[in-house]
């Protein structure tokens, strides 16, 4: 019977302190961010998926010269990508270069073995669609898309 | 085992899994019950098989670097810090001193990451929501600090044979050294909240108590083993990168039941912490990578490497026929021996308290499956 009521009083006493914790946390400074509405900032090295990025020297190109490396590499042989010899243009030319997302596993394996560091990661981190195609990037099309 | 139309009609099945809560992923609980009492539970496992071994056989090696982070995804850092490990050992390469520093920080942190997890989620599992938002909070810190250096917030692929992707930046040890301040300034909070809750108390003391000759017949590790009394932990038992160099302790309890797991890992808590605090005192200068072979192949022969992870022992052993795709590769995961005691262990206990059993041996169902 004592125990009993012992076993009520350390409860009830625990509830109070708990009580006491949650109405300390209650005042302090809000952490939580109201997502869609507001956002937090990403940090400079986030890895999104992978973009080609221009030249310093000459920032109307890419620097990507079509050797494949990256294509090769890859785990997840997610990177499709081709060039072709032009008619008075030094090496190869890039005419598609598309990255399957979906089966990306984000390693960085391809920029890490570009050896001429055309490929950075981007900072997109919001992926929406509604078909599979959707996130099959052509990362050409978006460096082009980027000049205009 | 005998059918339940031998046993009466008093017995039942239920079916836990492989969609419920506490079973953290696609775990399912064949569970044969006479009224509220669990008789005979039976996992069954195999829903998020993904054949990671058959994968690390049939590519070259660097491509298995990404799949070591998918298989427990809440100590990725760990797994990948096993997988160069192997591999360095097998082809003979020594990451600099640097890089290994900064491998058992961020591994560290990762412990701290998945800790702090599983002590939001037990609680949850036993009825408590608000402990979770708290660890979240101290949780997302960690994830911040390391997406920083690593570039992702869960599956991390940030290890390389040889060192580390990207150097760590005055940023990153401020950020952890502030880390540690407040996370210590929070202990003191989640005792009072969770470790002196009578609730909680009545739900966990005394219940799936083993002995420690139980769990060294089914090969238990981590906290789940050291809350037996056994001090058994890669990082002192078979030290590996620069943990000889630490000072911390291997908290140990006697009881043997879930609330001996839950101390042990708080407590584990604090000795991680200390850790940190030594490596970012003694990180020495010096390149985050060494100079690998481009093309490295593994030489023939075998090699073994065990690292720590937040669940227990965490062995990769890896064959290599002298071509730059592992011939054999197995890994040793900790959950599943962890598991295979539950049939023994949950016999003849509330289903109830079944949730508080799972919830202490922090279950991780893709690195069982793998």
């Amino acid at each position: 019977m004592k125990d009993y009521f012992a076993l009520i009083f350390s409860g009830g006493k625990s509830l109070i302190v708990g009580m006491m914790i949650t109405l300390r946390e209650a005042f302090r400074p809000v952490v939580t961010v109201q997502y869609p509405r507001e956002k937090l900032p990403i940090s400079p090295n986030f890895r999104g998926h992978t973009i080609l990025i221009r030249d310093n020297e000459k920032p109307e190109k890419h620097r990507c010269i079509s050797c494949k490396m990256c294509e090769r590499e890859c785990p997840s042989n997610c990177i499709e990508l081709a060039g072709e010899k032009r008619e008075g243009v030094k090496g190869m030319v890039l005419i598609t270069y598309r990255l399957d997302f979906t089966k990306c596993s984000l390693c960085g394996t391809c920029v890490e073995v570009c050896p001429t560091a055309a490929l950075d990661f981007s900072k997109v981190y919001q992926h929406v669609g509604f078909a599979r195609e959707d996130f099959h990037y052509d990362l050409l099309a978006m460096v082009e898309e980027e000049e205009k | 085992m005998t059918t339940i139309a031998e046993q009466g009609e008093h017995r039942y099945v239920l079916n836990m899994g492989p969609q419920h809560p506490s079973t953290h992923g696609v775990l399912r609980v064949i569970l044969e019950m006479e009224g509220e009492y669990v008789m005979d539970p039976q996992p069954v496992l195999g829903y998020g098989h993904r054949m990671h071994e058959k994968m690390a056989e049939s590519r070259p090696w660097p491509n298995f670097l990404p799949n070591a982070a998918r298989m427990d995804y809440l100590s990725a850092l760990i797994y990948n810090h096993g997988y160069v490990g192997v591999v360095e050992r097998l082809a003979g390469i020594e990451a600099t001193p640097r890089a290994e520093y900064i491998r058992v920080i961020t591994s560290e942190l990762n412990r701290l990451q998945s800790h702090l997890l599983w002590l939001g989620v037990l609680v949850l599992d036993l009825g408590a929501f608000t402990p979770i938002m708290y660890t979240f909070e101290d949780r997302e810190k960690i994830l911040d600090i390391l997406e920083d250096v690593t570039g992702s917030r869960l599956t991390y692929c940030y290890m390389r044979v040889g060192g580390v992707v990207r150097d760590i930046d005055d940023k990153f040890v401020e950020g952890t050294r502030e880390f540690i301040k407040w996370q210590r300034s929070r202990m003191p909070m989640y005792d009072k909240l969770v470790t002196g809750n009578i609730i909680f108390r009545k739900r966990i003391e005394q219940i799936g108590e083993f002995s420690p000759d139980l769990a060294r017949r089914y090969g238990l590790t981590g906290p789940v083993l050291r809350g037996t009394g056994i001090p058994y932990d890669i990082r002192r038992a078979e030290p590996y990168s620069v943990y000889p160099e630490f000072d911390f302790e291997i908290p140990t309890e006697t009881t043997g039941d879930c609330m001996a797991a839950y101390l042990v890992r708080v407590r584990e808590i604090e000795q991680s912490l200390r850790i940190l605090e030594q490596a970012l005192d003694k990180l020495p200068d010096g390149p985050a990578m060494a100079k690998v072979p481009k093309k490295l192949k593994l030489p023939a022969g075998d090699a073994c490497y065990a690292v720590e992870s937040p669940r227990g022992e965490l062995v990769y052993h890896l064959t290599g026929d002298g071509s730059d795709t592992p011939y054999r590769m197995k890994i040793r995961v900790p959950s599943f021996s962890n598991l295979s005691l539950l049939p023994e262990l949950c016999r003849g206990m509330l289903l109830s308290d079944l949730c508080a059993c799972m919830g202490s041996l922090d279950l991780v169902i893709p690195e069982i499956d793998r």
